[in-house]
């Protein structure tokens, strides 16, 4: 019964949030001086017309942008609510088609890179905290430290430049091809490898960093002295009984890990020209195209939202004592 | 021999009580003063704080050590390589000296910058150059280094240590100039972000009950956005054609409007833990007003470790504002700042044929290690268990 109360206060929660998310955008988005219809009178004066008062006045009307901030803001919320997000006024397309026609590429890029920071992170935590002060572990440690050290979009370009001095030619974008045949699927392999690991440096550098102190401390605790003083052996102790504790903060942080990686795809992909989020929203926020860089802005933050939900209901499905924890927290 | 034996005597007392007053010193330390001690022994720690030391100061004098100005353009030096510097002309030794640069166009109309070696052009100090106001007010117009003419006036042939940028400007005039932007935004911007995490994460942890749950929930939206996009959100709606000063100061209030939530959170929850302790209750029967409970009594209690956390911030926010700057969102020119600077590295040609252009990483990515070593050096010194 407790369960279902946690789990309901936490998605009433998590709706209030996703309210006050959506107030947010709209405020940011609305921030700038001027609006779109600025942006296209300025280019149609650039391009030689001439543009009158009344005509600027009328293309107001058109797009709706003269009306006060609070009418704007129920308007668009009425749109998201029933799936209708305004049309981006930059792509002449409707913003969910133009942020659908991404989404997939950008959900492709921060699924396997998190699979990959997983897989290469908790292993590699694991070793180190096992080995503490070997050279495994010193050298993990430098490259976790400079990965964390060297900007995301500066690592692409320099791996950009690499692979153009080995291949001849930079590896850029995402094949047009669906990866369904076999050649198909490694031309695919070959060009995520880039975006992968430059999304996935810094994510992988802290929770190697964070994995491996989590193990150190949990080694530490009297109940492994004593199971292992009870004869069971070195891997069951590890794999069995510590890391049972060290999930735990693995799994709470995947909330941050999500925006770590949106963080990090949507700058590497404007350098490395993906087809996700990151170049449509610099460019719809260079063009002022409110609808798109909100809807943008939008669905990333309700990713991140729904990633903290899951991972808080993953905690609670993983760890009995978490109707504690949820009292800590807010106690703490 | 009597005296002999009592100097030897007083000797050793004298000793006895050095060690004496040596820990009677140890054990009235403060809490800084231990956390001092402790961060000495961290050798990387101090290895940061003198590399960035040497940066800061670079960064003070920068007008003074740059050889030039962020306006010396000159089509002769576009996209020329780091200037050799030689000592010997012609089998005789004259000192530090550079030739002169020309160039040809080769077969691909690429231009390829050779050393005209017919007359040496000697390095010298302090030459006379652009005028600056070091600091803003003290007026000057020597500079550390450069190549002068006969009559003592300043030669147009340049001392490229660094290589130069497409318009010929000296990049490593341009790295310097540009830390005034790149290595004062972080600071400034955690102290804003400092004062905003203690004032609303303490108001929200000592006062409790419905203000707290609002802070929580606001700064639960806060968290809930990925910062860049957010930031790339804010920073394009800095309007164009306002100026160098206020666009700075809108970066760093928008670096730190984004940083502050997590502090917040920190300091929120340590002042919930603090205000239970006997000696705030004392001070409240007592009749101390909140605001001085908070400000002398609760605040210091946390300090060091909010101190650790303000400096393990720091490196987000050289990347933020290098990040920014570099999509063109951030500082504009004429003003500069590494991640302006490395927007030339935007197109591969130019990284393949200049390379001396990723040199501004050099800099973001060590003064980033160092402010996270000093801060690692900060935390292990400030546990009382370590």
């Amino acid at each position: 019964m407790s369960k279902i109360k946690f789990i309901g206060k936490r998605l009433g929660m998590s709706v209030i949030t996703l309210w006050l998310i959506t107030v947010v955008v709209f405020f940011v988005i609305q921030l700038p001086p001027g609006d779109f219809v600025d942006y296209l009178v300025e280019n149609m004066v650039a391009e030689g017309e001439t543009v009158t008062e009344i005509e600027i006045e009328a293309m107001r009307e058109e797009y709706g942008t003269n009306r006060p901030f609070f009418v704007q803001y129920a308007d668009w919320m009425k749109g998201i609510l029933t799936g209708d997000w305004g049309v981006s006024f930059f792509y002449n397309q409707k913003v969910t088609v133009k942020i659908g026609e991404t989404l997939g590429a950008t959900l492709a890029v921060s699924f396997i890179t998190m699979i990959f920071t997983y897989l290469l992170s908790i292993p590699i935590a694991i070793y180190s905290a096992k080995h503490q002060y070997s050279v495994g572990d010193y050298l993990a440690t430098f490259i976790g430290f400079i990965g964390m050290a060297i900007p995301n979009f500066l690592f692409a370009i320099i791996l950009m430049f690499l692979s153009y001095k080995w291949f001849g030619k930079p590896i850029m974008g995402l094949p047009d091809t669906p990866p369904t045949s076999w050649p198909a699927i490694k031309e695919w392999i070959k060009h995520m490898i880039i975006p992968i690991i430059v999304i996935g440096t810094s994510g992988t550098c802290g929770l190697i960093r964070s994995t491996r102190a989590q193990m150190l401390d949990e080694q530490a605790r009297p109940y492994i002295l004593s199971t292992r003083a009870r004869g069971v052996s070195e891997p069951a102790l590890t794999y069995k009984y510590a890391m049972r504790s060290v999930l735990n903060p693995v799994v709470s942080g995947l909330g941050g890990m999500i925006s770590g990686i949106f963080n990090g795809s949507t700058i590497t992909a404007i350098v490395l020209m993906l087809p996700t989020q990151g170049p449509v929203l610099l460019k719809a926020l260079q063009s002022q195209d409110v609808y798109l860089s909100g809807g943008i802005l939008l669905i990333s933050a309700i990713l991140v939202v729904i990633g903290t939900l899951i991972s808080d209901l993953l905690l609670m499905a993983m760890d009995p004592r978490i109707k504690d924890l949820e009292e800590s927290k807010n106690e703490q | 021999m009597n005296n002999k034996e009592e100097l030897l005597k007083s000797k050793e007392e004298r000793a006895l009580e050095k060690k004496r007053l040596k820990q009677e010193k140890y054990y009235m330390s403060s809490q800084w003063q231990l956390m001092g001690r402790k961060l000495l022994k961290h050798k990387l720690a101090i290895f940061s704080i003198v590399l960035l030391g040497i940066l800061y100061f670079c960064m003070i004098f920068s007008d003074f050590i740059a050889p030039e100005d962020l306006e010396n353009y000159s089509a002769k030096y576009s996209d020329s390589p780091i200037t050799k510097i030689h000592t010997v002309h012609e089998g005789k030794f004259i000192g530090p000296f550079v030739y002169a640069q020309k160039f040809k166009f080769n077969d691909y109309g690429q231009k390829m910058y050779y050393e005209d070696t017919a007359t040496p052009h000697r390095i010298s100090l302090f030459v006379k150059g652009t005028p600056y106001k070091l600091l803003g007010f003290i007026k000057g117009d020597v500079h550390l280094y450069g190549v002068k003419n006969e009559d003592g006036t300043p030669s147009d042939v340049k001392v490229l240590i660094l290589g130069a940028d497409n318009l010929g400007r000296d990049m490593f005039s341009r790295i310097l100039l540009g830390s005034k932007v790149s290595l004062t935004v972080p600071l400034l911007g955690t102290a804003i972000s400092f004062v905003l995490a203690v004032i609303i994460g303490g108001v929200s942890g000592f006062y409790g009950g419905i203000i707290d749950t609002i802070i929580q929930r606001i700064i639960e939206v806060f968290m809930s956005f990925p910062t860049l996009p957010l930031w790339m959100a804010l920073s394009a709606a800095i309007p164009t054609g306002i100026s160098v000063t206020n666009v700075y100061i809108l970066i760093t209030i928008i670096m730190s409007l984004l940083s502050w939530p997590g502090l917040a959170r920190t300091v929120r929850g340590r002042f919930l833990s603090l205000k239970k302790e006997d000696y705030v209750l004392a001070a409240r029967l007592a009749g101390v007003s909140d605001f001085k409970i908070i400000v002398k009594h609760l605040v210091p209690g946390f300090m060091s470790y909010l101190i650790v956390n303000l400096t393990l911030g720091i490196p987000n926010m050289i990347l933020g504002e290098t990040s920014m700057s570099f999509l063109g969102l951030g500082m504009r020119a004429p003003a500069t700042s590494w991640g302006v600077l490395l927007q030339e590295c935007k197109s591969i040609n130019n990284i393949a044929n200049c390379p001396w252009k990723l040199i501004p990483l050099v800099f973001v990515a060590i003064t980033v290690l160092a402010f996270n070593f000093l801060g690692d050096g900060l935390r292990d010194a400030a546990d009382p268990y370590k």
